[in-house]
């Protein structure tokens, strides 16, 4: 893969000279650098997309032969509210909307709280940043194990120490609702905090400090410096992250399959299990890619949403 | 360099700055840095319990007496190979980072260094891979994959991950930044475009490089959900499918399960207390120039 790159054109290079200090190359040399790439791309992402859009459109079961075409069938029956499998989808649905809900405000307010002190000068900030990012490194299998033993209603530590402080000391935090939804929010903001938090403070730290300076000549206290200054300086980065954030949500698996089994009942099986579910545990993948889309288009228009919220505003 | 909304410039004096806010603000940090790495000591302070303390109540804070059957018993187990576990998740992150960092350079360097048609579109469309959701690739990828007859195998978690929108946006944003004198002199010493990279771009990228690769092997180190689809047998499980697998067959076995989970943790965290700075700075870049 290293070897494939084209020899040098001297000529062409004197000829087209180099603007801004492009040198320049054979037509061939960009799109040899950008092969192997493009052919994982088009191998693992652009092809997926195409075959998952046409999967849908076909009764498409993995262990069966015949993969008839069946039109807009999947998409129809997952509208059809008789149906069993439309109800379990909407039911998966409304968890992964329940848990977007509660966790993506959580998820951009308090790391920015967190990133807002970080981004005071005092002794040992880079400790506690780095405590702070400790659990993403860990991934969500660990995590999810680790609080399941936390959060167990009999010996775990959460009630343990509720009942010290004098609080109820014995909530089935993983397997009664809407207990349970607290325990994923927590445990999600637990687990990602860091992440927000340190992107959140590259953006502060970017803030020239001279704007701080004139608000403060201005008189500007610091909420309304807050207001003036921080908050617009933090646009771009708040639709970003607001962005990745609502994605991630939206895509909340491991938490509930380890920690709830999508219980108690079905509650906590978000969309994505269900469709993991669907498509490669009972091969349903017609199905299974059919509710894909829907959640997808979903996202997309959420996105766009915030894309515009977050827009730059002229004038 | 850092800016705070509450204080003031350096070199104007403190004087009314109330010594008592300093104080507050240090008990939050320690009590919220407490919540933070208390449960990881209780994860590896429980995987030293006997069975019984695990289970017991009230929670302990040091094992009495320490013992280290939960690993003992986990490493010799037939039907959690731990030990196999850590070998693929090794093998596999490792080799998914080289590929990530070797397609990433390569397309970013072009797309950042060289002029060509389309260009434009193709920085567009890896852009717009950063915000695909991955719920919308599980299903097809499984049918390719299993094309490829890589079900089951590592390569199914090696290879179709490692396109990879985020290394590539990385790199362009680096090597976006460098001078444009380099390709200058590079050239007036008589190298092509290879060697321009090869030479004098890559060496200088080397800080960037080994951040994507530290990000690329925790993301597929930690990876879950593709894993525990893909692979079906014990021996060829990951550590955090493993992991699934092994609180699947000892629900409650908690000495068990969080002797398991500090042999997952152990190879991320060390990498993070020594390579720290290169992690934080590599996710903190993420978010910027977008």
């Amino acid at each position: 893969m290293t070897t494939a790159v084209a020899p040098p054109r001297s000529e062409e290079g004197l000829r087209e000279g180099s603007r801004r200090g492009i040198p320049s190359h054979g037509k061939a040399t960009p799109w040899l650098f950008l092969a192997p790439y493009l052919v994982l791309f088009l191998a693992f992402v652009a092809a997926p997309v195409v075959l998952g859009a046409w999967i849908s459109l076909h009764r498409w079961d993995y262990t069966l032969p015949n993969k008839p075409f069946v039109g807009l069938d999947n998409y129809v029956r997952l509208f059809d509210t008789s149906s069993i499998t439309a109800a379990q989808f909407w039911d998966a649905m409304q968890a992964t909307g329940i848990f977007t809900v509660f966790s993506v405000p959580f998820l951009l307010t308090v790391p920015l709280g967190v990133a807002l002190v970080m981004n005071m000068r005092f002794k040992g900030r880079n400790f506690f940043r780095a405590v702070y990012f400790a659990p993403y490194v860990l991934g969500v299998a660990v995590v999810a194990v680790l609080w399941r033993y936390l959060l167990d209603n009999n010996i775990g530590l959460v009630n343990y120490y509720l009942g010290l402080l004098g609080l109820p000391d014995s909530t089935p935090w993983l397997t009664s609702s809407p207990a349970v939804w607290v325990s994923l929010v927590g445990v999600t903001v637990w687990w990602t905090l860091g992440f927000n938090a340190v992107i959140y403070l590259a953006a502060l730290q970017d803030i020239p400090g001279e704007l701080y300076e004139a608000a403060r000549v201005d008189g500007a206290n610091a909420r309304q410096q807050f207001r003036n200054v921080t908050l617009p300086g933090l646009r771009p980065v708040l639709g970003f992250i607001t962005t990745i954030t609502i994605i991630a949500s939206a895509n909340m698996f491991g938490q509930s399959y380890l920690m709830t089994q999508g219980g108690p009942g079905r509650q906590t099986r978000t969309a994505i299990y269900q469709i993991a579910e669907t498509g490669l545990r009972n091969y349903q993948m017609g199905t299974a890619a059919a509710m894909s889309y829907i959640l997808t288009a979903g996202l997309m228009v959420l996105s766009i949403v915030v894309f515009w919220l977050f827009r730059e505003r002229k004038g | 360099m850092a800016t705070t909304t509450t204080r003031p410039p350096a070199g104007v004096p403190t004087r009314r700055k109330p010594v008592g806010r300093a104080v507050v603000r240090y008990v939050l940090l320690v009590l919220l840095a407490a919540l933070f790495i208390s449960p990881l000591v209780y994860m590896v302070v429980t995987s030293f319990k006997t069975r019984g303390e695990a289970a017991g109540f009230p929670p302990t804070w040091v094992p009495t007496p320490p013992t280290t059957a939960a690993y003992e018993s986990i490493l010799n187990a037939p039907g959690t190979p731990v030990l196999r576990w850590f070998a693929n998740s090794l093998m596999a992150a490792t080799a998914n980072a080289a590929l990530v960092v070797a397609t990433s350079t390569l397309a970013g360097f072009a797309l950042a260094r060289m002029r060509f048609r389309g260009r434009g579109v193709v920085f567009g469309v890896v852009v717009a891979t950063l915000f695909v959701p991955p719920v919308i690739l599980i299903i097809p990828n499984y049918l390719i994959v299993g094309q490829l007859a890589w079900l089951n195998t590592l390569l199914a978690i090696i290879v179709p991950t490692a396109a990879s929108a985020f290394g590539v946006f990385f790199m362009r944003q680096f090597f976006v930044g460098l001078p444009g004198e380099l390709e200058e002199a590079a050239r007036l010493d008589g190298a092509n475009q290879w060697q321009t990279f090869y030479k004098v771009a890559l060496p200088l990228a080397r800080p960037a490089l080994a951040t994507l690769a530290l990000l690329s092997f925790l993301t597929n180190w930690n990876d879950f959900l593709w894993p525990v689809y893909v692979l079906f047998s014990p021996e060829i499980q990951t550590l955090p499918a493993g992991l699934s697998t092994l609180q699947t067959a000892n629900a409650v076995r908690y000495d068990l399960l969080m002797a398991g989970a500090v042999i997952a943790s152990i190879p991320v965290l060390a990498m993070y207390v020594f390579l720290q700075r290169y992690i934080i700075e590599g996710v903190s870049r993420s978010g910027l120039k977008g």
